[in-house]
């Protein structure tokens, strides 16, 4: 018998990875194709984390957390042959917000039907539109070349950090005093008051407020949500920057053809494999301990989880400078969403849309003003579900026919807000409950033939996306899109660069530069510094230039 | 007739009152003097639709001509450069006829209905060409071209949606094998064969036809996500899984103007479509001596790097100008940028790298990217499904 089973060379990987999520599986793939040898370790008997689809109801598959796909980068998906993978990236047409008044506003992709359809509720905000989309079009040029980047340092005098922060300043620069000034109030305004500096009509704002508070525990009046605006814009599928799509079979195919990738570069994923701790010896990290004891050893390990768990679960504050452990702490990464995820027995009807409408494969809403958004997120700061929630709401079988058998149909409904807590105690079932009637009422209300299609229906509050996922709070985006938190400051000042303060420790999930979102750069940056340490040659692709 | 009317207006093809329903966005084109969509509604959901789905494109316009008659195998053999005779009945063929100079005048289909029947589908008008090689034998040529109206129906889904309007066991059709239903009391003829490289079939039917199978086919394919695409679309699909096209990667060399503009086969990278073999047929002397001698030009499909396509671009080696580019495009599902390029010999060898010199405008102000590319070994697309039999059911 061998005592030392744990010791063997077989533990012994060059880098380790904790958690198989779109981040870490790509930081992984990255590490493996420079040559290390990489192990995933992952808590779930199934990989993903919050990039996952399992069929929960015999012959409909469930994307449960993550629903849609615009954000992963092109240059990874080509850098890795995610197609040959498997991956099929799939664009969805357009949306609709319903009315209370059986009307609704149609989201088309075509320039000028759109044109056509804004002016039915106003000729001047239709008029309006083409600006609106010039200015944002400005804030995603700003920011896209960022992302497949390491944040410089303002804070460094190393001539990397320097030659990039001037890089930095001259796209600012670039965009003219006025120019300037509109890009600090992107940042820092509601979405509320900057669409309303654009538009007059309730419901126009209202359908484009909606991707400013998707994911964030704010409401569409909080400073800061005009950017979390634009991190749902900066993505494209195959060139169109703002479009989303679905990838075919669900998200768990994103993830599926990563781990393939890793797997052809001879990549190990451990699934069962739940990391109790980072073991620190000497400021340095050696490995990890499974909490069943099992411990793998490793010069590299890096932490695909949220920062909260980084260093408040997985790592010894013993190990840790106290200034990390105090910003760990108030990192706001605050749960403000749920999901319910339901099988349908036929296609729903909504009042005022035809059913054949291409907009019914896009993101359908119910909230048409500013005003019903802000009440919702009232009730988040009461400690309570939403009353009359934000719902971001798909219908992926309308595009995708390998999600739920042919004539049925799979929906997705993304539900905003629901707090970490019902007044100060944990969700309860009751709550849970409550949280899915509030929801299926709601649509019900717009849809007379919804309720009688449900043949199955999980619906998940921030307890559950926490509880099987690991994201603190359930909070989809590792931590808030707040400008505090964002760049060179996420997760935190001076940790940035995805190294971690101990010396072989990395982070390489969402909660770092570029932030959550299914993009893969954070995971890919991660590698790209990883690697650098190591003096390996780089594998990570740069960015495609924009134009 | 309308093509023999005074009425000089573009034709409309049968399947015309619903394709017109459809066309959301009247975005028209006119091929072949047909007014054909561009667009339906949306280029990439269409070409999705192809990919992930089930596409439908109306095909009306191609041109079809009938060959028959005792001699009509042998005819075929002398006008084509592949050996015609080992086409089967029920089988189709796809292969491209040359001039005497042994330079490619057209590329296309010819479907075998008997052993002295068949119908070649031609993108080019080509009756001056067949009567005129149809010296000495013994054939009839017939256009059809107006007598039968086609569909293309392609995709993951096309299976399912075909053998749901009654095409049954439409599955166990093999690829480039077609097959005789009867549709609504009329000859329905399908074959699985068609321009995206993926599953999928053509559907061809008398035009007295066409409104009613277009809508049955649509009710059969509700639920497996059934829609139209226009020739955008179309154009996506074949640039990625590797498919020329005449008139824009090669010039129809009967059509040719200024000298050397003309390409073989060997230069469009069609050696496998070329019978040496045969004791003769058009170009074949001309074709020997380059086989003798060296062609002049390679064809290559590259993989770009970046994401603008290099639509127009001088290929480079270093400083020097070896070819230019003849398609080319983002390829939504192989996530790849891929062109078409004509490159002096001897280049362009599989895993040669160049540079694509690629100009694009933005808000009035022209870009030029210099962007390095790979010589591929075959087309980007190529999907396990396209082939297997029987064929993927939903």
């Amino acid at each position: 018998m061998n005592h030392n089973l744990g010791e063997t060379p077989l533990n012994q990987y060059d880098a380790i990875v904790i958690g198989a999520g779109h981040n870490g599986l790509t930081n992984a793939a990255y590490l493996a194709k420079a040559g290390l040898k990489v192990a995933i370790l992952e808590r779930n008997p199934y990989i993903g984390g919050a990039t996952v689809s399992r069929e929960l109801h015999e012959g409909w598959y469930y994307s449960n957390c993550s629903y849609v796909c615009s954000l992963l980068r092109p240059e990874i998906a080509r850098d890795l042959e995610l197609p040959k993978h498997g991956l099929q990236v799939v664009p969805f047409g357009g949306g609709a917000t319903f009315m209370r008044n059986g009307d609704h506003l149609g989201n088309y992709h075509d320039h000028d039907r759109h044109y056509r359809e804004m002016a039915r509720h106003s000729l001047r905000d239709a008029n309006a539109y083409d600006r609106y989309t010039a200015d944002v079009t400005k804030q995603t040029k700003l920011i896209r070349p960022f992302l497949m980047r390491t944040p410089p340092d303002p804070t460094s005098l190393k001539l990397r950090d320097l030659t990039d922060l001037i890089d930095f300043a001259k796209a600012f620069l670039n965009m003219g005093e006025e120019g300037l000034a509109d890009t600090i109030a992107f940042w820092t305004k509601s979405v509320g008051d900057y669409l309303n500096e654009y538009f007059e009509t309730d419901v126009i704002k209202a359908h484009m407020a909606g991707s400013g508070i998707i994911g964030t525990a704010l409401g569409v009046y909080s400073p800061g949500t005009a950017y979390v605006l634009l991190h749902h814009y900066m993505g494209d599928v195959d060139g169109n920057v703002g479009s989303w799509g679905f990838a075919r079979g669900g998200m768990g195919a994103v993830a599926d053809s990563i781990s393939k990738a890793f797997l052809a570069y001879g990549g190990d994923i451990i699934c069962d494999a739940d990391v109790d701790q980072i073991i620190v010896k000497g400021n340095k990290a050696t490995g990890v301990a499974l909490k069943n004891g099992t411990e793998y050893k490793a010069p590299i390990v890096v932490s695909n989880l949220d920062p909260k768990r980084t260093f408040l679960d997985i790592m010894d504050a013993k190990d840790l400078p106290e200034a990390v452990v105090k910003k760990a702490q108030n990192f706001k990464i605050r749960g403000s969403s749920g999901k319910l995820n339901i099988a349908l027995d036929g296609l729903p009807i909504f009042n005022g849309l035809d059913p054949s409408n291409p907009l019914m494969a896009g993101d359908l809403h119910f909230s048409d003003s500013l005003e019903r958004q802000e009440r919702a997120y009232d009730d988040w700061k009461n400690e309570t579900w939403s009353k009359d929630p934000y719902l971001d709401m798909m219908i992926p079988s309308l595009t995708d026919p390998t999600m739920a058998p042919p004539g049925k149909h799979m929906m997705s409904v993304f539900v905003q807000y629901a707090p970490p807590k019902i007044q100060g105690r944990e969700w309860t079932d009751e709550d849970k409950d409550g949280f899915e009637k509030t929801v299926i009422d709601q649509i019900s209300s717009y849809s007379p033939n919804f309720r009688d299609l449900i043949l199955h229906c999980e619906t998940r509050t921030p307890r559950e996306i926490e509880a099987e996922v690991g994201l603190t709070e359930g909070n989809i985006f590792q931590g808030e899109l707040t400008f505090d938190q964002l760049l060179f400051n996420r997760p935190f000042p001076g940790y940035a660069q995805y190294r971690g303060p101990v010396t072989g420790m990395y982070m390489c999930g969402s909660g770092t530069h570029p932030g959550g979102g299914v993009m893969s750069a954070p995971g890919a940056n991660a590698a790209r510094e990883i690697l650098r340490d190591l003096n390996k040659p780089n594998t990570v692709p740069g960015g495609y230039a924009d134009d | 007739m309308n093509a023999v009317s005074r009425d000089t207006m573009l034709l409309e093809t049968p399947f015309h009152s619903r394709v017109a329903a459809m066309c959301q966005v009247n975005d028209w084109g006119n091929w072949m003097g047909y007014t054909t969509p561009n667009a339906y509604f949306d280029v990439e959901l269409e070409y999705f639709a192809v990919r992930s789905t089930t596409g439908v494109f109306d095909l009306s316009p191609m041109n079809k001509y009938r060959i028959q008659g005792p001699d009509a195998e042998a005819y075929l053999n002398r006008l084509a450069t592949r050996n015609v005779s080992k086409i089967g009945i029920d089988r189709v063929g796809y292969t491209v006829w040359c001039n005497d100079g042994g330079k490619v005048m057209d590329d296309g289909t010819i479907f075998r209905f008997g052993a002295a029947d068949f119908r070649l589908c031609s993108y080019q008008r080509a009756m001056d060409w067949l009567l005129w090689c149809a010296l000495g034998f013994d054939v009839t040529i017939t256009d059809e071209t107006e007598a039968v109206a086609a569909l293309a129906v392609q995709g993951p889904t096309s299976c399912t949606c075909l053998t749901g309007i009654g095409l049954t066991d439409l599955n166990t059709l093999k690829p480039f094998g077609m097959r005789h239903y009867q549709f609504e009391g009329a000859p329905l003829m399908v074959s699985r064969t068609g321009f995206t490289g993926d599953l999928g079939y053509e559907v061809w039917v008398p035009p007295e036809k066409a409104e009613i199978l277009w809508d049955r086919l649509f009710e059969a394919g509700k639920d497996y996500l059934i829609k139209p695409f226009g020739s955008y679309a179309l154009d996506i699909a074949r640039i990625e899984t590797g498919f020329i096209q005449a008139g824009v990667d090669f010039v129809p060399a009967e059509e040719m103007v200024r000298p050397g503009r003309a390409r073989s086969p060997f230069e469009l990278g069609l050696e496998w479509l070329v019978d040496l073999k045969k004791p003769l047929f058009n170009g074949r002397t001309a074709l020997l001596k380059e086989k003798r001698e060296g062609s002049k030009f390679r064809f290559a499909m590259l993989n770009v790097e970046g994401n603008k396509p290099a639509e127009h671009s001088f290929i480079l080696k270093g400083e020097q100008q070896i070819g230019t580019v003849t398609s080319a495009a983002w390829c939504p599902t192989a996530k790849s940028n891929i062109a078409f390029a004509q490159l002096e010999m001897p280049e362009g060898r599989v895993g040669q790298d160049y540079v694509a010199e690629i100009y694009y405008q933005r808000e009035l102000h022209w870009t030029r990217v210099l962007a390095p590319c790979t010589v591929m070994d075959g087309p980007i697309f190529n999907p396990k499904r396209r082939r297997q039999t029987p064929a993927i059911a939903h």
